[in-house]
C-alpha cells in the first residue's frame, strides 16, 4: 500500500470540501474494492475521505411509490430489511447474494454504483429498475449514469447521496458466479415496470448494458420462453479463462430466464 | 470416546480425544512466522522477475538504495561476490541408480537470466515493509526478453527455445519401471486395447499460512537464527548451511514454530531464507519478509503439471494384461526440492490395486518457464492413481462392463499377498475387493438408478466414479525421543513435524497409552534445531508410521531403564518387576506408576542417585519396508448441461489405514485431502499464458481455491487391516483424500458426460470446459 492521508468527513459538505483540496483523492465508502485495489499497489490515492460517519448517507425511505435508499446503507443492511423485503424483495435478494457475510457487512450500495465494476451486482437493479441516482448536486438517471469499465457520469468530487428506486410489478435478479472469485459471470436483473419491461445485464461486458430484444418480447408475453433463443451477440462480451463471450452470451439467455421464473414465482 | 479428558486420565490408542493444538489455534494464540517480533526489526522483499524467460542486461540499484528507510539492496551479484552457493535439488534419480540427469543449482537471486515469471531478481531491506516496497519500483532491470515454453507439449518439441545448454531439448531427467518386452507382447495378444491421452493439471497448495521467514544474525559468534514456516527445520538447515550460505550448521539455528499448513510445498527452504539470513547479516538488524498471496502464488513450488499418454491391455474376459504409459512431467525452471519424488511414484503406481501381468512405464521431466514444481500432497501417487482408474473405467465403458464388476475381476485378493508389483513394491496387507463392496454399500448403489431417474427428469445428468487407490506411507528413518521432567512430567522431542497433522495429540495419546502417563502431563516439542538433536520433519505420510513406532521403542527403553528403580522403590529384585497395564508390579500386589519411578530418577541424594539423573529414551524407526494405505472412494455427481456446472451430490471414502490411533483426526484427514482432490478436479489450475507464460491464475481472483459449500458432507468409514511390517501396525492416512478423489470425481463426470456424447474431458471440470464439451459433443452428433 502507498501511504496517503485519512480524512473523516463529518457531513456531506464538509466531505466534498476536503475532497476538493487534494490532487488525488477517492471517497470511501465500504471500501470493499478500494481498500484491496490500494493493498495490491494498483491504486494509490493521495488521500481518503471517509463518508463512513456522514449520517445523511445512510437514511432509509420505503414507500409504495417506491425505495429510497442512501448512498452508506451496506449490502447487508438492505438484505436484512424487512420493508425492503416486504415492498421490493428482489433488491433485497440481490443483496444477500453479493460476495460473503464479511463484504457485505462493509459493502455499500453508492460505492458499488460510483465504481462501476463490469462484475458488480448492483448496476444491473438500477438499470433494469430506472432507478435514479441523487448526488450532492444534482440527480442522474441509471441509464445516463453507467459510461463504461469503472466509468460513470459523476464529476470528480460529486458524492452520490441516495439511489431512489420506482416500484417494479414483478421482478428478480439472477447470476452466475465465478468459481474463483465469485463476481457475477454474468448477472441478469429482469424487471416488469408500469411501462415496460427492462433486461439488464452485468458481468459479460465491460459496463452494465440492456437486452432490446429480450425486452420486447417480454412485453408480448412476460414468460420465460418468450425470450427462448434470445441472446446478445457475443462479438462484444467479455473473454477471459473462465467464460468465453460465447458462453457468456448463452449464460445470459439461461439466467434471464431463471430470473423471469422466479419473478413470476415470487408475484 | 470422552472429548473433555480429566487431568489425570490416561488416553487410549483409538479415543478421541479433544485435540490439544484447538485451544491454541482456535483462538488466534498460535504463534506463527509473522506473529514474532524483535527489536529493532526490520522487512525485506524481493523483486520478482515480471517476464518469463529473459536475460538481465543490467540492473541499476542506485535509486532504490537512496530511497527513504532502504539499509540495503541485494543482487544477484552481490551473491557471486559473496560466494553464497544454490539451491541443489534434493535427489536426482542418478542417485538411486537411474540414468543421468540434469542438475540445476538455483541461486539465492539471479545475475545473468530469468527462467521464469517470479524468479527473484534483487532484495531490498527497509525499516518498514512499505518502503521496502516503494524501493523496489525504483530498481531498474533492462531485460532482453527470450521466448518462452510453458507447455509441456511445447518444450518437448522439435526447435522448442531452450532453458537450460546443459539441458537440450529441455530434457531434465526419466525413470522408467517395468518390462517393456512383455508389455509389447502382451499388448500383441490382447482382445482389447484401451487408450487415453490425459493432462493433470498444475495446482498450488496455498497454505493458509503463506511461506513467510525471519533472519537473524548475532556477530558476536558468527551465528544465525531463521524462523520461517517449514515442514523440515533441519533438514533446511543442512541444505542453508552446506549449500547455500556456506557456514557449519552449527552456526545456524533454525527454528519453524506453529505452521499453517505444508502440503509438501514447504518441505525445503527457498531463495527467501538465505535472502532474510544474508540481509541480517548485512545489516545487522532482524530481517522480516512476508509476500502477499499473489507472490507466494507466483513463487511456491507448485504440484502435479504432467501428461500422459496411457493404454491398458484386456483379454476377453475384462482381465488385465498389461498397462503402458508414456508421460511427460513439468519441473518448471529449476529441480527444486524432491521433485523427482511425484516424477517417480507417478509411474510406481500405476498398477495400483490390480493384478497387472505386464507393465511399463515411463516419465520424462521437462524444463519449462514456470514455477518450480514439487511434491505436493500425495506427490506422484494422485497421478498414478489418475491414470490407472481413468483406464478402467473407459475400458469398462468401452467392454459394456459396470465398473465396479471390471474392478472386482482384476483387484488383487487377500490371499495374493503379499504381492509384488512390477515398480518393486510388496503390499503386506488390505482387502481390496472387501473395501470395494463395502463403499458401494455405503455409497447406496443399489437405488442409483433411482436417483439417476429422478434427476434425468429435472433435465439434469447423474454420474457416478469409483477411485481406488494404494499408495506409499513413510519415507527415511527418524527419531523420537522422550523425556521425563522431575515432577513426572513427559516431554515427547520430535523429529517428525506437525503443521496441522495434530502431532501434539496423537503422538502424547500413544505414549499415555502405553506408560500410563497423564494424557494432560504430556508435553510435544518440536521445530527447532537447538532443542530437537536431529530430525527429517513431516511429507510423504510418513509421521503416523515412524513416529509412533520409534516412539514404542524409546517407550520400552524407558521402561527397561525404570525397572531397576522401580524394584528399588518396591524393595525386590530387579527380575521380578514386571510392567503391566501402565504400572510396575512386584512381588505381593505392589505397584507403583511410571511418573513415581520418573520423580524418584530425579533425587538428588541418597541411594537413588546411584541410579544416575533422569529418565530419557530414544527411538528410530526405519522406513524399511513402507507401509501401503489403501482405499476406495465412490462419488455422485449431478451436472446442469445448461450451465455445465458439476455438483457434488454424495461422496462415500472407504480408507485402510491400518490400525487407527485416532478416528477424528485420521476422519479430519480424510476430509481434507478429499477436499484438495475436489479443487484439483473441479476448480483449480495454475495457468499460464502459452505464448507469454504471464501468470495468468495469480490471485484468487482466478485461481480457484474450494470454499466450504463446494465441499459435500462425506461418509467416511476406516477400516483397521492392520500392516503387517511394523509393530504398531498402523498405515498411512494424510494424502489418502487427495488421491482417490481426483479420479472418483472426474469418473463420475464421465459417467454423467457419456449419455451427452462427451468422451474426455480433462481437470478442472469448469463450467466452461463442460459446457464446452457438451457442445462439440452436440456438434459431432449432427454431423
Amino acid at each position: 500500500m502507498y501511504a496517503f492521508e485519512y480524512e473523516r468527513a463529518t457531513d456531506q459538505k464538509h466531505a466534498v470540501k476536503k475532497f476538493e483540496s487534494y490532487d488525488a483523492p477517492r471517497y470511501l465508502a465500504g471500501g470493499q474494492t478500494l481498500l484491496a485495489s490500494m493493498k495490491m499497489r494498483l491504486a494509490q490515492p493521495d488521500a481518503l475521505i471517509d463518508l463512513g460517519r456522514v449520517a445523511s448517507l445512510k437514511e432509509m425511505n420505503v414507500d409504495p411509490a417506491g425505495i429510497s435508499l442512501g448512498a452508506m446503507v451496506s449490502h447487508s443492511t438492505i438484505a436484512q430489511s424487512h420493508e425492503v423485503q416486504q415492498t421490493a424483495p428482489w433488491l433485497s435478494d440481490l443483496a444477500k447474494g453479493i460476495g460473503d457475510r464479511m463484504v457485505r457487512h462493509r459493502g455499500t450500495l453508492g460505492g458499488s454504483l460510483a465504481n462501476s465494476d463490469p462484475a458488480a451486482d448492483w448496476p444491473a437493479a438500477a438499470l433494469a429498475l430506472e432507478a435514479t441516482i441523487v448526488t450532492d448536486r444534482r440527480e442522474i438517471a441509471a441509464t445516463d449514469f453507467f459510461q463504461g469499465m469503472f466509468m460513470t457520469a459523476l464529476e470528480p468530487s460529486e458524492l452520490i447521496v441516495a439511489v431512489r428506486f420506482p416500484q417494479a410489478r414483478r421482478a428478480a435478479y439472477a447470476k452466475f458466479r465465478n468459481p474463483a472469485s465469485r463476481y457475477a459471470v454474468v448477472g441478469v436483473f429482469v424487471a416488469e415496470l408500469q411501462h415496460g419491461v427492462r433486461v439488464a445485464v452485468t458481468g459479460a461486458g465491460p459496463c452494465v448494458f440492456r437486452v432490446p430484444e429480450m425486452e420486447q418480447a417480454l412485453v408480448q408475453s412476460f414468460q420465460p420462453s418468450s425470450i427462448e433463443g434470445l441472446h446478445p451477440l457475443f462479438g462484444d462480451l467479455n473473454n477471459d479463462m473462465h467464460a468465453s463471450a460465447e458462453y457468456r452470451a448463452h449464460l445470459i439467455s439461461v439466467f434471464a430466464r431463471r430470473a423471469i421464473t422466479s419473478a413470476i414465482h415470487r408475484a | 470416546m470422552n472429548p473433555n479428558v480429566q487431568k489425570s486420565s490416561v488416553v487410549h490408542i483409538g479415543d478421541s480425544p479433544r485435540r490439544v493444538e484447538d485451544h491454541k489455534f482456535l483462538t488466534g494464540r498460535g504463534q506463527y512466522v509473522d506473529d514474532l517480533d524483535f527489536p529493532s526489526l526490520v522487512y525485506g522483499v524481493p523483486l520478482l522477475s515480471p517476464h518469463a524467460h529473459a536475460r538481465i542486461v543490467s540492473i541499476d540499484v542506485s535509486r532504490a538504495r537512496q530511497a527513504p528507510g532502504v539499509l540495503c539492496v541485494l543482487t544477484g551479484q552481490d551473491a557471486i561476490d559473496e560466494g553464497l552457493g544454490g539451491f541443489p535439488p534434493l535427489f536426482m534419480p542418478e542417485d538411486m541408480g537411474g540414468p543421468k540427469g540434469y542438475r540445476t543449482s538455483r541461486p539465492v537471486l539471479v545475475a545473468d537470466r530469468v527462467r521464469h515469471v517470479g524468479d527473484r531478481v534483487a532484495f531490498v531491506v527497509a525499516e518498514t515493509a512499505d518502503q521496502a516496497r516503494d524501493a523496489l519500483d525504483l530498481i531498474e532491470v533492462d531485460y532482453e526478453p527470450l521466448p518462452a515454453v510453458v507447455e509441456l507439449s511445447d518444450a518437448s518439441a522439435e526447435g522448442a527455445p531452450q532453458i537450460w545448454e546443459g539441458a537440450p531439448g529441455n530434457r531434465c531427467c526419466m525413470v522408467m519401471f517395468g518390462n517393456e518386452a512383455a508389455t509389447t507382447d502382451a499388448f500383441a495378444a490382447a482382445a482389447h486395447v484401451t487408450k487415453l491421452e490425459l493432462l493433470n493439471n498444475r495446482v498450488s497448495a496455498n497454505s493458509i499460512e503463506p511461506r513467510c521467514a525471519i533472519g537473524r544474525y548475532s556477530g558476536v559468534d558468527d551465528t544465525y537464527i531463521l524462523y520461517s514456516s517449514l515442514q523440515n527445520p533441519h533438514g533446511a538447515r543442512q541444505m542453508l548451511a552446506q549449500a547455500v550460505l556456506k557456514v557449519e550448521e552449527i552456526q545456524l539455528r533454525v527454528v519453524s514454530p506453529d505452521v499453517g499448513g505444508g502440503f509438501g510445498m514447504k518441505a525445503d527452504p527457498y531463495p527467501e531464507d538465505a535472502m532474510v539470513l544474508w540481509a541480517a547479516r548485512r545489516t545487522g538488524r532482524p530481517v522480516k519478509w512476508v509476500p502477499t498471496r499473489s507472490e507466494s502464488i507466483a513463487t511456491d513450488n507448485h504440484g502435479r503439471d504432467q501428461k500422459v499418454n496411457a493404454e491398458m491391455a484386456l483379454d476377453a474376459e475384462g482381465r488385465i494384461l498389461a498397462i503402458r504409459m508414456r508421460s511427460m512431467h513439468s519441473f518448471g525452471a529449476y529441480v527444486m526440492s524432491a521433485a523427482v519424488a511425484p516424477l517417480t511414484f507417478a509411474v510406481r503406481f500405476v498398477p495400483s490395486v490390480y493384478n497387472v501381468p505386464s507393465f511399463h512405464g515411463v516419465n520424462v521431466a521437462f524444463f519449462t518457464n514456470t514455477c518450480p514444481t514439487g511434491p505436493y500432497r500425495g506427490a506422484g501417487r494422485p497421478e498414478a492413481t489418475y491414470v490407472c482408474e481413468r483406464l478402467i473405467d473407459q475400458a469398462a465403458h468401452e467392454l459394456g462392463l459396470n465398473p465396479a464388476e471390471l474392478r472386482r475381476r482384476n483387484l488383487i485378493r487377500p490371499d495374493q499377498l503379499p504381492y509384488s508389483t512390477h515398480t518393486g513394491f510388496v503390499y503386506d496387507s488390505g482387502n481390496f475387493p472387501g473395501l470395494l463392496e463395502k463403499a458401494l454399500r455405503l455409497s447406496d448403489e443399489e437405488s442409483y438408478p433411482l436417483r439417476k431417474g429422478e434427476s434425468s427428469n429435472k433435465g439434469l445428468l447423474r454420474g457416478r466414479g469409483i477411485g481406488f487407490f494404494i499408495e506409499q506411507g513413510g519415507i527415511f528413518n527418524d527419531k523420537m525421543t522422550l523425556r521425563f521432567d522431575a515432577s513426572g512430567g513427559l516431554t515427547i522431542l520430535s523429529g517428525l513435524h506437525s503443521h496441522g497433522q495434530s502431532h501434539a495429540t496423537v503422538f502424547a495419546q500413544l505414549v499415555s497409552d502405553w506408560l500410563g502417563v497423564p494424557f494432560a502431563s504430556v508435553k510435544y516439542l518440536q521445530g527447532d534445531t537447538d532443542k530437537i538433536s536431529f530430525g527429517r520433519g513431516t511429507y510423504a505420510a510418513r509421521s503416523s508410521m515412524i513416529g509412533s513406532n520409534a516412539l514404542r521403542i524409546a517407550a520400552d527403553e524407558l521402561i527397561a531403564k525404570g525397572k531397576p528403580i522401580a524394584a528399588f522403590l518396591m524393595n525386590c529384585p530387579k527380575d521380578a518387576v514386571e510392567f503391566k497395564d501402565r504400572l510396575y508390579s512386584g512381588p505381593g500386589g505392589k505397584q507403583i506408576p511410571m511418573t513415581e519411578v520418573a520423580k524418584a530418577a530425579h533425587i538428588k541424594a541418597g541411594p537413588l542417585a546411584s541410579f544416575g539423573v533422569g529418565l530419557e529414551a530414544s527411538g528410530v524407526w526405519n522406513t524399511d519396508p513402507p507401509n501401503f494405505p489403501n482405499g476406495c472412494h465412490v462419488c455422485e455427481v449431478v451436472i446442469d448441461p445448461e450451465t455445465g456446472v458439476v455438483e457434488i451430490e454424495s461422496y462415500t471414502a472407504v480408507d485402510d489405514v491400518g490400525r487407527v490411533l485416532n478416528p477424528q483426526i485420521c476422519e479430519g484427514q480424510v476430509h481434507g485431502g478429499v477436499a484438495q482432490g475436489i479443487g484439483q478436479a473441479l476448480l483449480e489450475q495454475v495457468v499460464y499464458d502459452r505464448e507469454t507464460g504471464q501468470l495468468i491464475s495469480g490471485s484468487f481472483m482466478d485461481y480457484g481455491m474450494p470454499r466450504a459449500d463446494d465441499i459435500p458432507v462425506m461418509k467416511t468409514q476406516l477400516e483397521e487391516v492392520t500392516c503387517k511390517t511394523n509393530p504398531v501396525g498402523v498405515k498411512a492416512v494424510g494424502e489418502a483424500g487427495t488421491i482417490g478423489a481426483p479420479a472418483a470425481v472426474m469418473n463420475a463426470v464421465h459417467d454423467a458426460l457419456r449419455a451427452v456424447g462427451v468422451t474426455h474431458l480433462d481437470m478442472p471440470a469448469t463450467p466452461l470446459r463442460v459446457w464446452n464439451a457438451i457442445q462439440v459433443a452436440k456438434v459431432r452428433g449432427q454431423s
